[in-house]
């Protein structure tokens, strides 16, 4: 960054270079070392969706063929969900703003969340290597019995995403204990920003789910290995207890991506409408509720797949019952809008796409939670628009929403904000145009993982392929724009927005040590009187 | 959108209308209001903000109606799953074998078919079986889809109410040839599907039946999707003018070499996994009890000539 010899940035009595990040224990330098590798390997995800979307042009192979296109869509998977969103949101902005957010000058165990950084970068080179062995084409799901049979590196694959369950875990144990232990005074659970009750959740999520998947994945690689026939029928293993296992967390999984943007825009809204956020409580507790029945919905994944009857029924029930707590943070949202005085700053126009397309993902989401709907949707390319508007349109453009809003604070540099309106409207046009048609391709039972297709669905794979380019036109326009506002842009203020929560009340950006005294809390995180 | 052509498929598409339906206005509403306060409450009219912490009796109202609604949603959605539960008295059954990359249908008489083919109105049942991998048997137009699992067998049915000619996928991913496992199921009035049915049924009756020549054998079982005959290995190696060439193989993971002759390829078919020629991948399906007697030696002949 620009400002050497400012704040957490500086080079001032220690000395500098790449060892005095990397071994950092500053949860802000974590934040930054966290930015650089998530965006870097996100950038890599998207080029692989890009490639993917570009071979089926045409018919037949045109820039690749069906193996390693199968190697593509699995690695884009793997990076994307492993690598990017699900760290995305919580250990970049979680590290940089939990504490600073709750009067803390650190997280709990500086150390250990050093080492959280170390392991993510283990399971990222892990998973990065297996693209020059041989990388994996059993899609990120790693079903069995395929990912036994496959010749391809799956055990490896597999170990990678294990140790970035270790580096999800460890992150989650700092920052429940954080919260729990060193919340400045007058700093009650009732005040905490929803930023912080949203990461607070996701935690436990990732504490209690993850460690299913590290069991799930020792046996797939147990059973590679040693032949054990946990999984395998043709030993007397059974596939369908891997789903089970492999959904129990990754089902959960979805809302450790979607919690924390969440909480991103229950921070933005309230700042650039001007006022106290609608109904406080019943975010902070639908956060919570969304991480327990959440944990209870994981078989609608497998309606097809031969479950029993009863099963399928409940687990439809419980899937419409999770709608519920998301549908409570949009109409809070949407009524804390109600008698503002709306500023359209860029974040707050990345948070209305957010509205927008975390919208479209949750009410398809009902479409497919409805049992006999589902028998038809089910791994066709509706599944895929509806992840992709939950994960992309929704985390994705939440975090989007975050960069724009914390990105002056963490640089202590503002971005060219005419650039960034453009590039949020290149990107929203560019993201339905690419997944809009997938969801009336679904419709027309166009199945998911197809190197090829049938003529019938020839029209929409072409918008929805230009509409690829489009979004990644959107991207460049973005990410060109920030890296150059926090390198050259103009000083940012303390506090562009007008915010009341406390890590707008320090400098931009924050010195070494967030607080020289831990300040002393008063009044709660949206309350704008005095700011106005 | 093409409307369903079975009675299931027409409880799904109803519960996809009303539900659809409620969703796109539950979404005209929510982007509707929110774009009105954005446009009403914007900062350069200058309005002081009011700070409102909430409402009870607005939150408990936009808590239960949700509710409720979403209740009627899984109500309609269960319903048209519930139908799938029983299967009606009298229906046709039909086996179908998912196997990587191709599906096979045995009908009650023996007659085997690369193409799912039934009657028109009357109820039919798939069991459903899998010889290596997780496969999914998919017909959009029927609204159909089960997963085939191997060693657990999971039964399917419909009734198609208009002829005609509809695609069958596979839906569950199942490696290189995923793609590729296509077909199609076919709806004949009944009479026409009665004859179809017969036509095997007498030449199987027909003493000393002519065995179906290799090369045909050699698309039908799926062998093409794997092996090619031009030269150029795909998943497995090629086997043109392979007969009486020495491979390395791995046979229980020591590596050895043989000469292919008619012994080796007879096992190769019927246990591919004794002999695994080295630098292909252990997955194909093993065809004990699929290939008849007859077919084993027409295939054998058929690889014989491939030079």
């Amino acid at each position: 960054m620009a400002n050497e010899g400012a704040g957490y940035l500086g080079t001032e009595g220690r000395p500098g270079g790449i060892s005095s990040w990397i071994f950092s224990t500053d949860h802000k330098r974590i934040g930054i070392l966290y930015l650089v590798s998530i965006l870097s390997f996100f950038v890599v995800g998207v080029s692989l969706g890009f490639l993917m979307r570009l071979e089926l042009i045409s018919h037949g192979p045109t820039i690749m063929e069906a193996s390693t296109y199968n190697s593509v869509f699995t690695l884009h998977g793997v990076v994307m969900l492993f690598l990017f969103i699900i760290p995305a949101a919580p250990s970049i902005f979680g590290n940089f703003f939990l504490p600073i957010m709750i009067g803390a000058n650190d997280v709990s165990f500086p150390r250990l969340n050093l080492l959280s950084w170390w392991f993510y970068m283990a399971g990222a080179a892990l998973a990065l290597a297996t693209l020059a062995l041989g990388p994996a084409d059993t899609g990120w799901t790693f079903y069995a019995p395929y990912s036994l049979r496959t010749g391809t590196y799956v055990s490896l694959a597999v170990f990678a995403v294990f140790v970035l369950g270790l580096s999800s875990i460890l992150t989650g144990i700092n920052f429940v204990t954080t919260v729990h232990r060193l919340r400045a005074p007058g700093m009650g659970f009732w005040r905490l920003p929803l930023f912080v009750w949203a990461v607070y959740a996701t935690a436990w999520i990732q504490i209690v789910a993850t460690p299913i998947l590290g069991v799930n994945l020792l046996l797939v690689i147990a059973e590679r290995v040693f032949g054990i026939g946990v999984f395998d029928p043709a030993k007397g293993g059974d596939p369908i207890l891997y789903q089970h296992l492999f959904w129990i967390y990754s089902h959960p999984a979805v809302y450790i991506m979607i919690i924390p943007g969440m909480g991103i825009i229950s921070e933005i809204i309230p700042v650039f409408a001007r006022k106290v956020i609608f109904g406080y409580r019943a975010i902070a507790y639908s956060s919570l509720g969304i991480a327990g029945v959440g944990s209870l919905v994981w078989g609608h994944h497998m309606f097809v797949s031969g479950s029993s009857y009863t099963a399928g029924v409940i687990f439809s029930f419980f899937t419409f019952l999770v709608a519920i707590p998301s549908a409570i943070k949009v109409f809070n949202w949407v009524g804390t809008l109600y008698k503002g005085s709306i500023v359209l700053g860029t974040p707050f126009l990345f948070a209305l796409a957010f509205i927008f397309l975390f919208s479209i993902g949750g009410l398809t989401g009902l479409i497919l939670g409805a049992l006999s709907i589902n028998v038809h949707l089910h791994d066709t390319y509706f599944v895929v628009s509806h992840f992709h508007y939950i994960k992309f349109g929704g985390a994705g453009f939440a975090f989007f929403a975050g960069l724009h809003y914390w990105l002056p604070k963490m640089t202590g540099r503002m971005y060219n904000t005419k650039v960034a309106n453009w590039s949020c409207l290149v990107l929203f046009i560019g993201f339905n145009l690419l997944f809009f048609p997938m969801l009336i391709l679904g419709i027309e039972g166009m199945p998911r993982r197809y190197f090829d297709y049938l003529p019938q669905y020839s029209t929409l794979q072409i918008v929805s392929i230009v509409g690829s380019w489009v979004l990644v036109t959107g991207l460049i326009m973005m990410f060109v724009n920030l890296i150059r506002g926090a390198f050259r842009g103009p000083r940012a203020p303390f506090n562009p927005w007008g915010s009341a929560t406390l890590e707008w009340q320090i400098p931009s950006p924050p010195q070494r040590e967030n607080f020289e005294k831990i300040p002393e809390v008063t009044k709660g995180p949206y309350d704008f009187r005095g700011l106005r | 959108m093409r409307w369903a052509v079975t009675g299931l498929g027409h409880g799904t598409d109803n519960a996809f209308l009303v539900i659809a339906g409620v969703c796109l206005i539950l979404f005209l509403l929510i982007i509707g209001l929110m774009s009105y306060f954005v446009f009403r409450y914007r900062r350069s009219k200058g309005v002081e903000p009011e700070d409102i912490h909430g409402n009870a009796l607005l939150e408990t109202a936009w808590t239960i109606l949700p509710v409720l609604i979403v209740l009627y949603m899984f109500y309609y959605g269960w319903l048209g799953y519930d139908a799938r539960r029983k299967v009606p008295e009298g229906a046709l059954t039909i086996k179908a074998n998912g196997q990587m990359w191709a599906w096979s249908f045995e009908y009650e008489n023996g007659k085997p078919s690369d193409r799912l083919v039934v009657p028109e109105g009357r109820p039919v049942k798939v069991t459903l079986n899998s010889r290596d991998l997780i496969h999914s048997l998919y017909v959009p137009a029927f609204r159909v889809k089960q997963d085939a699992v191997p060693g657990l067998e999971r039964t399917v049915w419909f009734t198609a109410d208009e002829t005609g000619e509809y695609d069958l996928f596979c839906t569950e991913y199942c490696g290189t040839g995923h793609s590729q496992m296509i077909s199609k199921a076919i709806v004949m009035k009944e009479s026409e599907f009665t004859a179809w049915l017969a036509g095997t049924a007498e030449a199987k009756a027909a003493p000393a039946p002519a065995a179906p020549a290799g090369a045909e054998l050699f698309k039908s079982k799926g062998c093409a999707v794997c092996h090619t005959v031009d030269g150029k290995p795909l998943v497995g190696p090629t086997l043109k003018g392979i007969f009486g060439k020495k491979v390395r193989v791995s046979t229980a993971g020591k590596e050895r070499e043989v000469t292919i002759d008619e012994d080796y390829i007879r096992r190769s078919e019927l246990e591919p996994a004794t002999d695994v020629v080295v630098g292909f991948p252990p997955i194909m399906p093993p065809q004990k009890g699929v290939l008849k007697e007859e077919e084993i030696k027409a295939l054998i002949e058929y690889i014989k000539g491939l030079k």
